[in-house]
């Protein structure tokens, strides 16, 4: 479904990536690690239209993605989260959603007055847990809420690919497991690449693990396969071979 | 629902039916004066205080629309555009009517222009500009030096369109004599009804989804596109909307104060357009129709007495509001009005 193939990104100078091969077959479940500036979130912007690439293709479901706008690109299907997550604070949790669900509609037909709750933000709430907060202003939410609120937003475009950098970054324990849970059922119809440093919270959540290092995969594999991997425990842990990454806090 | 509507109301039947009849005859030309102004503060409070785009040369369009009105009215004076040259060329030495003046003695095409010729101008505008993500200050400088090089234009034309001086003298509208009381209540009337309609009309686009979309595209541009919108065409057409609401304010101006002239449209007026509607409340649309009024009236009044006093005052207030109560009078009586009703509860 998604397919990157000798991907290239120069930053003045700097190789951000540097001949990245990817494949995501669809209804995968991906994780993506790394240590920092390995690359996973020029990868994202590649894929999203952020940044465009010195060279190589990125192809998703057959078409070419390389020098196309960020909202033409999520027309077609890809949808992503930020690090830093970004909702709208002057609007209420279902208008953030409903923003997100009518992004298909011609802009006219957007004068209309919000009639009601269409089915997508309806899903969306209850996949997110957040009903409860649908008519509150998006400025109260908790961190946790509106990483939550983010993923709904997404949910509610219904993307055939979903791209999620660090969606438990900063998070508590129960936060992150209520997200673990989110991205399992989101997986069940739903391609997902997620980029993700908390090794715990991929021994738990992760199947397929593509370990990226200094603008190149590295491995790919399962996370016992990875874990296992003699480079990637000494890329990721420096050289504390003994260490495995399954241990690591 | 009736509470909803009772404040707009109750405003529209103070403005429509006691005003008229309790306002002598020049007051009420200046209440109009203001009201015009007021529908240039909706198109700001539009454009700047739901989407984020701080315009400063409001005055641009507004100056295209006045023009518009101003080169029809000059036409039908001077016998219609086979007929004569208006006043003004024949003392610079024109001798025969421009091309460009032409269709202009027809009201429909001059009407048209006034409004269509501004949202073509900022359709444009915003497709160069926004599609290249220029924002912010940027866009606002850029907006200003379009006011600027307007007036160099026009006060460089001198044959064209009248230069420092612009266009006055103007004596009928549709066969309507404007120096009558009842033509100029009947104008009244007209600018009054005109922004009440703007008004419902951008509120309505304000509360839909679109309006929604505008205020995401002010506070987070990077995030819409990410949800698959082109903040660009979101921001253009607003700006379009703001543009054309100024251009029909000008037009509406001209047969109400009887002359368009550079100075009424430059720097200086745009800015003060977007100082009353700070004052007022940018966050809320009334806030900024409210604001151009008071202004207004406040200009008059201070001016009357102290002539040079009103530069200093308005100053003053700008950085009073801007520190003290940066939602202006709407954020004020928003807030004692929630803390009313907080004292009401407990």
């Amino acid at each position: 479904m998604l397919e990157l193939r000798d991907v290239q990104v120069i930053f003045d100078g700097f190789r951000a990536l540097d001949g990245v091969d990817l494949t995501v077959p669809e209804g995968e479940l991906r994780f993506l690690i790394g240590p920092n500036g390995a690359g996973k979130t020029t990868l994202i912007d590649v894929i999203t239209g952020l940044t465009r690439p010195a060279a190589g293709s990125v192809r998703f479901g057959g078409a070419d993605l390389v020098g196309r706008k960020e909202h033409e690109i999520v027309r077609m299907g890809v949808g992503r989260t930020f690090q830093t997550s970004v909702v709208f604070e002057a609007l209420t949790v279902i208008e953030n959603l409903d923003l997100a669900a009518t992004f298909r509609k011609p802009l006219w037909s957007l004068t209309r007055r919000r009639d009601g709750v269409s089915e997508a933000v309806e899903e969306a709430l209850a996949r997110t847990g957040l009903e409860e907060l649908a008519e509150r202003s998006a400025g109260v939410l908790s961190h946790g809420q509106r990483q939550w609120l983010e993923i709904g937003m997404l949910l509610a475009q219904r993307p055939k690919l979903l791209l999620l950098d660090e969606p438990v970054a900063g998070m508590s324990k129960d936060e992150r497991e209520r997200t673990g849970e989110l991205l399992t059922e989101i997986a069940d119809d739903h391609t997902v690449i997620v980029v993700e440093h908390d090794m715990d919270f991929l021994r738990r959540h992760a199947s397929v693990v593509t370990v990226l290092h200094e603008g190149k995969v590295l491995v790919e594999g399962s996370v016992d396969e990875v874990s296992a991997d003699p480079r990637v425990q000494e890329v990721y842990l420096g050289r504390r071979a003994g260490d495995a990454v399954g241990n690591r806090p | 629902m009736i509470r909803r509507h009772l404040p707009f109301a109750t405003v529209a039947v103070i403005a429509l039916v006691a005003a008229p009849l309790l306002l002598e005859p020049f007051r009420l030309g200046l209440l109009a004066k203001y009201l015009c102004y007021a529908i240039v503060a909706l198109g700001i409070g539009l454009a700047w205080g739901k989407g984020g785009m701080l315009t400063l040369g409001q005055g641009v369009f507004f100056g295209l629309g006045g023009y518009s009105m101003a080169m029809y009215l000059k036409l039908t004076e001077a016998g219609g555009a086979g007929g004569g040259l208006p006043d003004f060329m024949v003392w610079s030495g024109v001798e025969s009517l421009p091309a460009l003046w032409v269709p202009f003695g027809n009201p429909v095409f001059a009407l048209g222009m006034a409004v269509l010729g501004p949202m073509a101008i900022a359709l444009i505008l915003g497709t160069l500009v926004f599609r290249q993500r220029v924002r912010g200050a940027y866009f606002a400088i850029l907006t200003q030096a379009l006011a600027a090089a307007m007036v160099i234009l026009l006060v460089g034309q001198q044959g064209l369109t009248g230069g420092t001086n612009g266009m006055t003298n103007f004596f009928e509208l549709f066969g309507q004599d404007l120096a009558e009381d009842s033509t100029q209540r009947g104008l009244y009337l007209v600018v009054a009804s005109v922004l009440g309609l703007l008004y419902l009309a951008t509120r309505q686009l304000v509360n839909s989804r679109y309006g929604r979309l505008l205020v995401a595209v002010r506070d987070g541009e990077d995030r819409v596109r990410f949800l698959g919108y082109d903040p660009a065409l979101v921001k253009t057409v607003t700006f379009a909307i703001s543009a054309g609401m100024a251009g029909l304010a000008g037009a509406l101006f001209v047969p109400v104060v009887g002359i368009i002239s550079p100075a009424l449209l430059g720097v200086v007026p745009s800015l003060e357009l977007v100082v009353a509607v700070a004052v007022g409340g940018r966050h809320a649309l009334a806030g900024a129709v409210l604001g151009a009024v008071v202004m207004g009236y406040a200009k008059t009044a201070f001016s009357e007495q102290f002539a040079d006093g009103w530069l200093y005052l308005q100053g003053a207030l700008f950085i009073l509001v801007m520190t003290l109560a940066p939602k202006g009078i709407a954020g004020i009586s928003r807030s004692i009005a929630g803390r009313l009703r907080h004292a009401r509860a407990t």
